[in-house]
């Protein structure tokens, strides 16, 4: 007989043990699936986690890993900080979009007119965008008591179809012979977020998020409004005891997490992507709340759960290409990382004890 | 090998790697492709699949071929693209419009790399493009919409109002009402290329409009099933031939067959006659392939778009013959005239008695 008994506290040596468990299940789960597919799962599980880091080529990958973790990083720290005050902002694909359409937008309307003063302008009206954006459901939720993960969610399609009509409509290439999306940012030197180093994929994206975290860590671990927001997550009583007004805290956290994924669109969009089309957002917002639960909430597990998660994606193309293995079987693979984290969880709070209940 | 260890700083050293590693005689011609759907999606990214196993099997051990599905337009496609070429592929296709500036970056990276971007229009040495004239299929179904239809509505599931698109919708029209005056045709945009759902319900209200005849311009079967429940309803197979559903209610089909291309090019690798053109193939290339016409189609109207596929075949023909008027009522071709490739690439308008409105 298999009973759970929770735990009076949750574990903290178990917190920090299950993402670390749950990645070595997903490796062996995921081997399992890689051989009943004819594949040799030790070749593939390497071409996955070892070859981008320190395979043939690596040099390249390992700048492409900062690209792709960067945007995942710089939304899931926002996101976690609302989380911990469960607050849930599940809508940051959407605070994305807007983001990056706001700091586009500018930058095509003054197109070409190069000036000093464009990136900076179009940083800050990328995350005016995802704050307004991310405002919606926070105001929506303090004045008509309205469930801010609904709502969220809903405006990422709002967002998906107003980015469809911004690159069939006003933002089109107007030299692009009637097809649909933007001009390319990159080809505009005021506007385009580069490669700050060349050959280490760091641009200005990468920055941010590496700021955002060391920012979400002072926040949470050493500044008082940070010990708050923990409080309204853990005891919603008690924080409004100790002077927490709940209104102050939805705005704040989903404005905060809003304006986080709106920068990170905005240095997607004027770098990597560099153009504003229909297919621009890649669903960011959505994995980086695996992001954020993956590492735990915490702004140090974030970033280290943000290149793991860019790992796996960038392994996984290296694996179709070299093992032809199909992209559904990497996605079943991904899936298999959030299941276990989520189903190793349980042992944070519960303790788990074999042999037949006592009275 | 010291190639690994060249390859390990940055795409400088990268375009240095590839430009050092000619092909020698012995070593299989690396073919690589990204498509951005799933190979399993029977329709656009499936078909470039079939061509890739075709010329797979054709030339054997003179090449080797790989393949990334799924993959999202963008920075993504980039990165697959320079896997792509860092693994040593030496011709590689990039088989959607989105992949268009992710492929300008990376040929500008790797001169020495063969690109082949579909549907694009930017071009460079080492970057080609192809497209095939999907409008002549669409010429077909339009004169089988018409001699068919008994409500004489016509249904129509638009992806994206891009050229390609607007170009099908014009000929299926002007075919449609040629052979019959009183046919009209109603458009609905799915805004996507691939979405089983709303490509069905897309279908399912064009069919409650009192449409009996529903065309596709996106890829999945879901439509077709939606008209094999209405039962009256006929349809086209749309860039496979979806035969499933022959004879009633898939009656013909547009085959994307990209087989004739791809051998083509790959052959022009192996003998060093590879350049970059621009290619734009319709029925009489083979690219476009018009499926089996099924028993559900009058035997006289068979034989009319048979003989219509051979005009279009032979050339005699162009789908786009004057005169046509804009839909606005502005003169667009004299009589007898027909557009060049530079109008009809650039197509945004929809022709003189369609209804429906463009969205711009």
């Amino acid at each position: 007989m298999i009973r759970l008994v929770k735990r009076p506290v949750p574990s903290k040596a178990w917190s920090w043990a299950t993402p670390l468990i749950a990645v070595l299940a997903t490796m062996i789960a995921g081997g399992i699936l890689f051989a009943a597919l004819g594949k040799n799962p030790v070749e593939a599980i390497r071409v996955i986690f070892w070859d981008p880091l320190f395979g043939p080529n690596a040099g390249y990958f390992r700048g492409q890993l900062l690209v792709k973790a960067a945007p995942l990083i710089l939304i899931a720290s926002g996101l976690a900080v609302g989380f911990r005050a469960g607050i849930w902002n599940i809508g940051a694909e959407g605070q994305y979009i807007i983001g990056a359409i706001c700091g586009a937008a500018l930058a095509l309307a003054v197109y070409p007119t190069e000036s000093a003063w464009l990136f900076p302008a179009m940083v800050i009206l990328g995350a005016l965008g995802g704050f307004l954006w991310g405002l919606i459901p926070a105001l929506l939720k303090v004045i008509f008591g309205t469930n801010e993960i609904l709502v969220s969610l809903m405006l990422v399609y709002v967002a998906q179809n107003l980015l469809a009509y911004m690159a069939f409509g006003p933002l089109k290439n107007p030299e692009g012979y009637g097809f649909p999306g933007s001009r390319n940012l990159q080809q505009y030197a005021s506007a385009h977020n580069p490669e700050l180093i060349m050959g280490t994929g760091a641009h200005w994206g990468v920055v941010a998020a590496l700021i955002a975290v060391i920012g979400a860590y002072i926040l949470m671990h050493r500044h008082i409004a940070g010990f708050r927001i923990r409080v309204a997550g853990e005891a919603p009583r008690a924080a409004r005891f100790a002077g927490v007004v709940p209104a102050r805290l939805v705005v704040f956290c989903l404005g905060l997490s809003g304006a986080l994924a709106g920068l990170a669109g905005l240095f997607e969009v004027s770098g990597p992507s560099g153009q504003i089309t229909d297919s621009f957002n890649a669903g960011y917002g959505f994995t980086a709340i695996i992001v954020a639960f993956l590492g735990r909430l915490h702004p140090i597990g974030i970033l280290l759960a943000g290149l793991l998660m860019a790992l796996t994606y960038i392994g996984g193309d290296m694996a179709q290409l070299m093992l032809s293995l199909p992209s559904a079987a990497i996605q079943v693979f991904q899936g298999m990382l959030l299941f276990f984290l989520l189903g190793f969880d349980l042992l944070t709070n519960y303790r788990v004890r074999i042999g037949r209940a006592r009275a | 090998m010291n190639r690994r260890t060249f390859l390990q700083t940055t795409a400088a050293t990268a375009v240095a790697a590839a430009a050092g590693l000619p092909a020698r005689a012995a070593d299989p011609l690396k073919v690589g492709f990204i498509y951005v759907g799933p190979i399993g999606d029977m329709g656009w990214s499936y078909q470039h699949d079939q061509a890739r196993q075709a010329i797979a099997k054709e030339f054997g051990d003179k090449i080797v071929t790989t393949y990334v599905e799924n993959v999202p337009e963008g920075p993504d496609a980039e990165r697959a693209l320079t896997q792509l070429a860092l693994e040593g592929n030496q011709l590689i296709f990039a088989t959607s419009f989105g992949f268009m500036d992710a492929t300008v970056n990376v040929a500008k990276k790797f001169p020495k790399v063969k690109f082949e971007h579909a549907t694009g229009y930017k071009r460079a040495d080492n970057l080609a493009t192809y497209d095939a004239r999907f409008y002549e299929g669409r010429a077909i179904q339009g004169t089988i919409a018409g001699r068919m239809t008994k409500s004489n509505k016509i249904g129509y599931i638009g992806s994206f109002p891009i050229p390609e698109v607007v170009q099908g919708i014009n000929s299926a029209y002007i075919h449609a009402k040629k052979v019959n005056p009183d046919v009209e045709i109603k458009v609905v945009w799915a805004y996507t290329w691939f979405d089983p759902a709303k490509e069905a319900d897309a279908a399912a209200a064009l069919i409650a409009e009192g449409c009996d005849v529903i065309m596709q311009h996106t890829d999945s079967t879901a439509p077709q099933a939606k008209a094999q429940e209405a039962g009256n309803v006929i349809t086209f197979g749309q860039a496979s031939d979806m035969a499933a559903f022959a004879p009633m209610p898939r009656v013909t089909s547009t085959i994307d067959n990209w087989e004739p291309y791809y051998k083509k090019r790959v052959a022009a690798m192996l003998d060093g006659s590879w350049t970059s053109e621009s290619t734009w193939g319709g029925i009489g290339t083979g690219m476009v392939k018009i499926g089996e016409i099924s028993s559900a189609v009058p035997a006289e109207v068979k034989a009319e778009v048979e003989a219509l596929e051979a005009k279009i075949a032979s050339g005699e023909y162009h789908p786009f013959t004057g005169p046509l008027n804009k839909q606005d009522g502005s003169a667009w071709l004299a009589a007898g005239a027909t557009p060049d490739d530079g109008t009809l690439a650039g197509m945004n308008f929809f022709v003189e008695g369609i209804k429906a409105e463009l969205p711009k």
